[in-house]
């Protein structure tokens, strides 16, 4: 289907249900129940989940095809947000030209600092970009921001103020980012008994953009072109001694993934009309970087099962404090209980951080392919233990390769 | 001319900062061929041990003064130090008052033994791994020591005052012909510039002038012959990563009175010092120092009015702008070798 085989086209769809099955599947309990605290289908978060998924998308076909290591791409997220609000204060809240010139913006601002970056590889690379990140972080947070030349509004972040042009703006629109009349904080709330369902038109917004470029991400993963990307990856300087010009494919793959970064920028502007430096900051790009590697590097669905896991997490863990933790551990004598909370309250509420810093280590370390590769290994051990003969026969044949 | 001396000087003292954790950095990158993203963490360590000595010294036990009482009219708590109880008061607020000095002493063991618990337990596993592996879980492990610090001392700087004696300014023009109050200089600074000018010669020297330091140079250079020469030189690399942490955790001792440490000051200065070794050369230890007050000083040339209002802030960008100049024009750095980190 669509110029994809089976395995892609099978992927393709599992992707599909997740994303637009995504109010049902992330509420799996009833609103008034105690554990609905787990559930995470609303409107904000799904955007969260799928806007950095697509960010994440890209930077995976930066990072995972080439190796090239950026430090940098908060800051193409950050430029796309704020083309995209320009847009909203001077034209119109429409999200599909906001959304557009924040692609471009992004790879144009991607394509300049790729061209200068890509000079270096390695840890040059990763510092050059750290360097290109941390200069624009500092010339939206205050270089940009004077009152001659305000084009980011500094600390307060860029917004839209009533007394802004918004020339193709007429009052039959809504007040807020919309696409073509529907705004994009209509929900639709669906009750079910115990359940209640959120549909809302910015996450389906996102949704549908998240399967174009995730479809786009695997053309690009099985086009020559991704081949030529993942040579470079394997050894560059054989790919340069047989007379071939490298960064040319290098630099076009910056440009996407910076192009990513802009969607990704844009679409966060559609649903929440306001941009901030602090998006440009380089624990931003740290991020994304966590997102990638936690979720799978160089695999298809990796990065956006890395950003789903983390900004769940975040938002879960955000929200323990002790009196959960002491419902949870009530069962225990009293003692054991309080130890337990003890035990356990570094790494909850604020303390999140500190149990992502832990978790993507121990991924570093020990599984470093991320989800995914851990559930190929789990997959392996079953079938391993379940037809006990194959797995054998498998295992002696493994020589022949 | 004394206004032009005057940012040279105002730029030392970040300059000095610069060129302690890039000296480490570098140090690290050539011996163990790792990049170290945790080397601001060490930094902000090291800061954290002045305000652990300065709590510890402070910790005091109360007693109740009969002759004084508060605004209630009950009997007033005292607090006494337990230093004071021990040492008499005066040689105890003594104590107290030079926490910060003393920590450097302090500082050093403990820094010692993070470093080479570091590269024991983590680092080691990690040479054979792709330098992308290497920044990853070194970036975790700041993650980690930052929240880990942030946990125990909370999220708010915390002041680590000069001792009384060095808190005040020195009129510096003055004492070199210049005319009164045209440069007056704050004297922790000038204390930290001479102490970072004497822990980077302690460092050169270090590697200069003593046999372990002769192979450690040896191991820079070729580490495989080295090898083969039947030295372990392997121990020796884990304890200069110990050396790297403890200059990157002098540094933050005494970079606490100039500005209050809270738990994300490292990666303030980490982003910035891998800028400075870059443009130093990567590998090249005169480099970073030099590249590190080079830096400093030309941000602070940038800070003054005249470029802020020429062109608004400048200060925040230069070194970067720098830094990219600087690469295109000599990618090697400043004074960057042939062979070192060339793909």
């Amino acid at each position: 289907m669509l110029g994809l085989d089976k395995k892609d086209t099978t992927l393709l769809i599992i992707v599909a249900l997740l994303t637009l099955g995504a109010p049902f599947i992330l509420n799996p309990f009833p609103a008034d129940s105690a554990m609905a605290q787990f559930n995470a289908g609303y409107p904000d978060l799904m955007q969260r989940f799928v806007i950095f998924g697509i960010f994440a998308i890209g930077f995976n076909i930066l990072f995972g095809l080439t190796g090239y290591l950026s430090f940098g791409h908060a800051a193409f997220l950050g430029v796309g947000s704020y083309s995209a609000v320009w847009i909203f204060k001077l034209f119109t809240y429409n999200v599909l030209p906001a959304v557009a010139l924040s692609v471009v913006v992004a790879g144009l601002f991607s394509l300049l600092m790729g061209f200068v970056s890509l000079r270096r590889s390695g840890i040059y690379f990763s510092i050059l970009t750290l360097a290109f990140a941390q200069m624009s972080f500092a010339l939206a947070y205050s270089v940009l921001s004077n009152p001659r030349f305000n084009l980011t509004n500094g600390e307060t972040g860029l917004q839209v103020y009533a007394d802004d042009p918004q020339l193709f703006h007429s009052d039959r629109l809504p007040d807020l980012p919309h696409l073509f009349g529907l705004s994009m904080r209509a929900t639709y709330r669906l009750d079910l008994g115990g359940w209640s369902f959120d549909f809302n038109a910015g996450y389906y917004l996102c949704a549908v953009v998240l399967m174009a470029v995730f479809y786009l991400a695997i053309r690009i993963f099985r086009s020559p072109f991704g081949m030529m990307l993942r040579a470079v990856k394997s050894n560059q300087q054989r790919m340069n001694y047989t007379g071939l010009n490298t960064r040319p494919y290098t630099l076009a793959a910056f440009v996407i993934s910076g192009m990513y970064a802009g969607l990704a920028g844009g679409l966060m502007a559609a649903m929440d009309p306001l941009a901030g430096a602090e998006r440009m900051q380089w624990t931003a790009s740290g991020e994304v970087v966590l997102m990638t590697i936690l979720g799978g590097t160089g695999t298809l669905i990796g990065p956006v099962l890395g950003a789903g896991f983390i900004k769940y997490f975040e938002n879960i863990f955000s929200k323990i404090n002790d009196n959960v933790l002491h419902g949870w551990f009530g069962f225990l004598p009293d003692g054991l209980e309080d130890a337990m909370v003890f035990l356990v309250h570094p790494f909850i509420g604020k303390g999140w951080h500190l149990t992502l810093g832990i978790l993507f280590m121990l991924v570093v370390i020990f599984l470093p392919g991320g989800l995914v590769e851990g559930g190929q290994r789990l997959g392996r051990w079953i079938r391993r233990r379940r037809g006990g003969k194959d797995g054998e026969a498998q295992r002696k044949t493994e020589p022949a390769e | 001319m004394d206004a032009f001396l005057l940012q040279i000087l105002n730029g030392l003292d970040k300059g000095s900062a610069y060129a302690l954790i890039a000296l480490g950095l570098t140090l690290i990158f050539g011996t163990l061929g790792v990049v170290n993203f945790a080397h601001g963490a060490l930094f902000m360590i090291g800061a954290f041990c002045a305000v652990t000595l300065q709590r510890l010294f402070t910790l005091s036990f109360e007693t109740i003064d009969p002759t004084r009482t508060d605004f209630l009219g009950n009997p007033m708590k005292v607090k006494t130090p337990y230093i004071e109880s021990w040492f008499g008061p005066d040689i105890g607020a003594a104590i107290i008052d030079w926490s910060v000095p003393l920590a450097v002493l302090f500082s050093i063991p403990i820094m010692l033994g993070i470093g080479y618990a570091m590269e024991r337990g983590l680092i080691k596993h990690f040479y054979k791994r792709p330098h992308a592996d290497q920044i990853l879980v070194t970036f975790g492990l700041a993650i980690v020591l930052q929240e880990v610090v942030k946990y125990f001392f909370g999220a708010n700087p915390i002041q680590t005052p000069a001792p009384a004696a060095l808190r005040g300014s020195v009129d510096l023009g003055q004492m070199i012909g210049f005319q009164a109050n045209a440069i007056i200089y704050p004297i922790w600074r000038l204390v930290y510039f001479f102490f970072a000018a004497g822990v980077i010669a302690a460092v050169f020297a270090f590697l200069q002038f003593t046999t372990f330091g002769m192979v450690v140079r040896a191991g820079m250079a070729d580490r495989e012959t080295v090898g083969l020469l039947g030295i372990n030189i392997d121990r020796r690399f884990t304890i200069m990563f110990g050396i790297a942490a403890a200059v990157a955790g002098l540094a933050g001792v005494m970079y606490g009175p100039l500005n209050p440490p809270n738990y994300h000051m490292g990666m303030d200065f980490l982003v910035l010092s891998f800028v400075v070794v870059v443009v130093g050369g990567m590998g090249s230890l005169p480099g970073a120092v030099l590249a590190g007050f080079l830096l400093g000083v030309l941000e602070s040339f940038a800070s003054t009015t005249w470029a802020t209002t020429t062109i608004p802030g400048i200060n925040q960008i230069i070194i970067y702008l720098v830094a990219i100049i600087i690469l295109l024009t000599r990618p090697r750095g400043l004074m960057g070798r042939k062979g070192v980190m060339e793909d």
